[in-house]
Parts: structure tokens; C-alpha cells; sequence
């Protein structure tokens, strides 16, 4: 059985149709990719697999059962900002969901026990690069620093299903290049299932194992919301060739102009 | 030369400008006072320098002959305990209360409307229920101030716990904390220092509710003092302990900020 199930998902907000008739399954393992015009839907749908959204229609089910209405530790996520703590230093960050597992009242762990979580801490701290940051505060680190101790920090839970909301869209495209690497690594040897937003199309043809490019079959230009984005293209990564990456370009470009304008 | 929009003094400049507006204050009082006392050598209105250090000395460095106390000693700890019991006591309750409805909206859709509802009440008019109920000692006075700031001070953080970053409260629940988890290691760390602003806001009405409790009744303290001898028309006394309270309100102010900045670095870096 696949790990995710979509069928038949709608997503309605009022008269607006955001996100129609879904349907795909996921294995556990898989690394995919969300591209598609802003505004078309893609960050409704990592809510609805976070649980702070829910389906109008249809199922979306984890495990063959209803994923969870409620955000939990099953599913991580790493949003493009405000995803670590401020009031938290780099090492503070990370060992937070082990203190939060070992202590339900106080939430806070002292003596060795908080010496094993500072060593586990400390690990994925180094594995992410930032050895060097361990007791500096959120403010006091770059962008990019930022978000790699926010992956060390959603990863140490070890979630089944990793989110990542165009995690790194604010950062400089070199940096972003860097961070690929260490997201497909960290993947690699984790064992995740991972989603992953991202604007750039040419980025979701080179990242994970799956793209799925979300886009309006159907465009009213008076009332782009009369219709819903579906999933167009679900292309295996490595495979396709770069007639379809035009293609797609194309469509998603008349897309995002409607729903720009 | 630059447009006037664009000239930005230096820092010596900066500290004659912000000194200027004081000296001319202080050089067109001396001639004031010179000219009333010409006039009339027993006018009490604008008092000399000498009538002010006579008065200074008396209150603050000679024992009263009535009581064999330091009068001005006396006041500001009377009047320093009653301040810091009513905002400490308003804070603590701002804090839970305003953690309890900017975190959790059933808190929030219980209480936020009679907060509201109490923080339109002027707590000057409840004053003399306050004085009925109480009686005229110290929990009057006390109570004035606590009714006086704690609305604000609920609302005030309510907002603050609300402007807490969505994205932090499902990060929170995504590595695993319940409600009483999110409260203790994300709210409540994150509302203390803006606790602490809005307790530096309010104290200026916190100052005003002690003068006010202690004017109509106490028996010590520097708002009772003030209104005791205005009977005199002793402004030699008057001033002095208006240019005292002013002192003790910067003192406060600024130590709070600066226990903010030392306690709490990722608030003030990061803003
Ligand atoms: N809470 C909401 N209420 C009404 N409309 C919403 C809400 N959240 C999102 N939308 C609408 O849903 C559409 C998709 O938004 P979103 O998923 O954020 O797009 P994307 O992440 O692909 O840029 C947008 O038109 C947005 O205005
Ligand atoms: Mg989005």
C-alpha cells in the first residue's frame, strides 16, 4: 500500500475552487516536487497534508487512514520563514524536540540526559554545517544559515513526511544550490518521504525522484477561481526532455498572468 | 548648502540642541523669579534657588521635628512600595490572563469582551468604591493601580501573544509539544520582554493612579506630601518633589530597558 493516498481531493474556499479532483499515491521513500504559478494552490495543499487545512472533497489519507486535522510529529515542515525559534540559540533549537518528548510538563531536561540530547544536538548541527553556530541566536545567522538549522531541527524528530514550503525562494541562488545538495543528502539518508514547493520549474526537474506540476486545466480570465488546479504533469525526475519543460513553462506562465493580473 | 530636510546635527551638536531647550527653561525662570521677588520679597509663586535648597535640605537631609523621620525618605518608600506592589501584582496578572487569551481562542472568546468592557470603565471614577470597599489603607491605593493598568496590560499582551508567528505554534506542535508545552517554551519566553514594554508604558498611569489614591487619602507618601503642603502654596517643596518623581519614573523606565536588553538579546537584535 502507498503511504499516501489522493483521491478525488478538493479544496474550496467559498465560491473559489483552489485545488479539484486530485488524485495520486505516494510511497514512502519518494522525493517530490510541487512547481506551478503562485497563487494556483500548492501551499493549500502542503497545509492540507500538514492538517491545519482540510479537504472539502475527497480523502487524503496516510497510511489508508485520514491524515491527522491537526499538525503532529509525524510530518515535519520547513516553511520559507519563521520556521526556528528566536528566543532560541542554534543548539537550543534543535535539542527542543527531544526535551519536549522526554519532559510532557516541564519541557525542559537537565543533567546527562540533557548532555546525550546536546551531543544528538551537536551531530545534526555539524551534518548541516553549522558546528560553528551551536550558541548563536536565529538573528545573528544568515538566511541560509537560518533555514539549514531549520532542517537540522525538523529532521532530529525524524518525521515519516518532510514538508518544505519554497524553503529556500529568499536566498541567493548560489547558497541555494548548496542547499539542494544537503536537502537530496539528508533525504538520501534518512529514509524521508518528502515534499517540496518550489517556484523555479527547472529546479523540479533536477531535484528528488518525482515533479508534479500543479496548473489550471481549465482558465477564466474574469473568474480564475471558478476552476481548480490539478495535478498536470506527474513526471519521474531524470526522464523528461526539454520539449516538456517548455512546454510546461508555457502553461504555467499563462497561468500565473491570470492569476497575477 | 544641503536643504534644511537633510541637516543632521553631530553628536556634540546633538547634545547642545537637547540641552538648549532646558537652559532657556532655567535662565527665563531665574528672571521671572528675580522680577516677582523684586515685587514682593514674600512671594511664594516662583521661590529663589536659596528658598529651594533650604527646602531640599529640610526634607530630605534633616530628620522632622515632628516625627524624627527623613520626610522625602519616607514618602518614596511609601510611595515606591505601593507602585511596585500594584504593577507587579497587574503584570503577573496580565501575563496569565493575556498568555490565556492570545493563545487559546475559547480563553479568548470567554474573556476578551468583558477585558474590553473593563478597560473602558476610567478607574478614577471607581475610586471612591474603591475607598467604600477597602477602607482608606493601603489596599485602596493599591487596588486603584491594578485596576487602573491591568486592561491594558491584558490586552496589550493578548496582542502581542497573538502576533506570535503562526508558523512557530505548528512548528511546535510538528516536533511534538501539546498546548501547555507550545505555552511554556514558545508563548511565555517569547511574551516576557514584551511584558516588560508594556510594563514600561504603563507605569506613567500607574503613577498617575498612586498620586491620585494617595492625594485624598494616605498619611505618607510623595503625592500626599505634594497635595499636604500646596495648602501652604509651598512651591519650594512642591517643585523639588515634582522634579523628584520625574527622576524616580526616568530611573525606572531605564532600568527596565536595560535589564530587557540583557536579559532578553534575541528581542532587541532582532528587532
Ligand atoms: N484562508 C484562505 N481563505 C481564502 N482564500 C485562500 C485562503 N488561503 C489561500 N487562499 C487562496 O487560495 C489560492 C491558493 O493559495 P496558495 O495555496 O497560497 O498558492 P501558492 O502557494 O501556490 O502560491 C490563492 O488564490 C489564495 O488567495
Ligand atoms: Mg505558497
Amino acid at each position: 500500500m502507498a503511504a499516501i493516498e489522493i483521491k478525488n481531493l478538493w479544496k474550496e474556499y467559498g465560491q473559489d475552487v483552489v485545488l479539484e479532483r486530485l488524485n495520486a499515491s505516494v510511497e514512502e521513500g519518494e522525493f517530490v516536487t510541487v512547481v506551478g504559478a503562485s497563487g494556483c494552490g500548492k501551499t493549500t495543499f502542503l497545509k492540507m497534508m500538514l492538517g491545519t487545512e482540510s479537504p472539502t472533497r475527497g480523502e487524503l489519507l496516510l497510511d489508508g487512514k485520514p491524515i491527522p486535522d491537526e499538525p503532529d510529529e509525524t510530518r515535519g515542515i520547513v516553511f520559507q520563514r519563521y520556521s526556528v525559534l528566536p528566543h532560541l540559540t542554534a543548539v537550543d533549537n534543535v535539542m527542543l524536540a527531544g526535551e519536549l518528548a522526554s519532559s510532557r510538563w516541564l519541557g525542559r531536561v537537565f543533567g546527562g540526559k540533557r548532555r546525550a540530547l546536546r551531543e544528538q544536538a551537536e551531530e545534526m548541527l555539524a551534518s548541516v554545517g553549522l558546528d560553528h553556530a551551536l550558541s548563536k541566536y536565529p538573528h545573528e545567522l544568515s538566511g541560509g544559515m537560518q533555514q539549514r538549522l531549520a532542517l537540522a531541527q525538523a529532521l532530529i524528530k525524524k518525521p515519516r513526511i518532510l514538508l518544505l514550503d519554497e524553503p529556500f525562494g529568499a536566498l541567493d541562488p548560489g547558497i541555494r544550490r548548496d542547499m539542494h545538495e544537503l536537502v537530496l543528502d539528508l533525504w538520501r539518508k534518512q529514509d524521508l518521504t518528502v515534499f517540496m514547493i518550489t517556484h523555479d520549474l527547472a529546479e523540479g526537474f533536477f531535484l528528488g525522484t518525482r515533479m508534479w506540476v500543479f496548473d489550471k486545466e481549465r482558465l477564466d480570465p474574469q473568474t480564475p477561481g471558478s476552476y481548480g488546479a490539478r495535478i498536470t504533469y506527474d513526471l519521474p525526475v531524470g526522464n523528461s526532455d526539454k520539449g516538456t519543460l517548455q512546454s510546461i513553462t508555457q502553461s504555467v506562465d499563462s497561468t500565473a498572468r491570470v492569476l497575477g493580473a | 548648502m544641503k536643504k534644511l530636510i537633510n541637516r543632521q546635527a553631530g553628536p556634540v551638536g546633538r547634545w547642545a540642541l537637547g540641552l538648549l531647550p532646558f537652559v532657556i527653561l532655567a535662565v527665563l525662570y531665574l528672571v521671572a523669579s528675580d522680577a516677582r521677588l523684586d515685587a514682593n520679597p514674600n512671594d511664594k509663586l516662583l521661590p529663589s534657588l536659596s528658598s529651594f535648597s533650604e527646602a531640599i535640605e529640610r526634607m530630605a537631609f534633616e530628620p522632622s521635628k515632628r516625627s524624627g523621620e527623613y520626610t522625602l525618605l519616607v514618602d518614596t518608600l511609601a510611595s515606591l512600595q505601593r507602585l511596585a506592589i500594584g504593577v507587579v501584582i497587574s503584570a503577573m496578572i496580565g501575563l496569565v490572563v493575556g498568555i490565556a487569551t492570545g493563545s487559546l481562542p475559547l480563553f479568548r472568546a470567554g474573556i476578551s469582551p468583558l477585558v474590553t468592557g473593563m478597560s473602558l470603565v476610567p478607574p478614577l471614577a471607581i475610586l471612591p468604591i474603591l475607598f467604600i470597599i477597602f477602607g482608606l489603607g493601603e489596599l485602596a491605593k493599591v487596588m486603584l493601580i491594578i485596576i487602573g493598568i491591568t486592561p491594558f496590560l491584558i490586552r496589550d499582551l493578548q496582542q502581542r501573544a497573538e502576533e506570535i508567528p503562526t508558523e512557530q505554534i505548528i512548528k511546535m506542535q510538528t516536533l511534538g509539544a501539546n498546548t501547555w508545552q507550545i505555552i511554556t517554551r514558545l508563548v511565555w519566553p517569547q511574551i516576557m520582554p514584551r511584558l516588560l514594554s508594556s510594563v514600561r508604558l504603563s507605569l506613567g498611569s500607574a503613577w498617575l493612579f498612586l498620586i491620585a489614591a494617595e492625594a485624598i487619602a494616605a498619611t505618607e507618601g510623595l503625592g500626599y506630601r505634594i497635595f499636604l503642603v500646596r495648602r501652604y502654596l509651598a512651591m519650594d517643596v512642591i517643585l523639588p518633589y515634582v522634579a523628584w518623581i520625574t527622576f524616580l519614573a526616568f530611573a525606572l523606565d531605564f532600568a527596565l530597558k536595560r535589564y530587557s536588553q540583557w536579559r532578553y538579546p534575541w528581542f532587541h537584535g532582532a528587532q
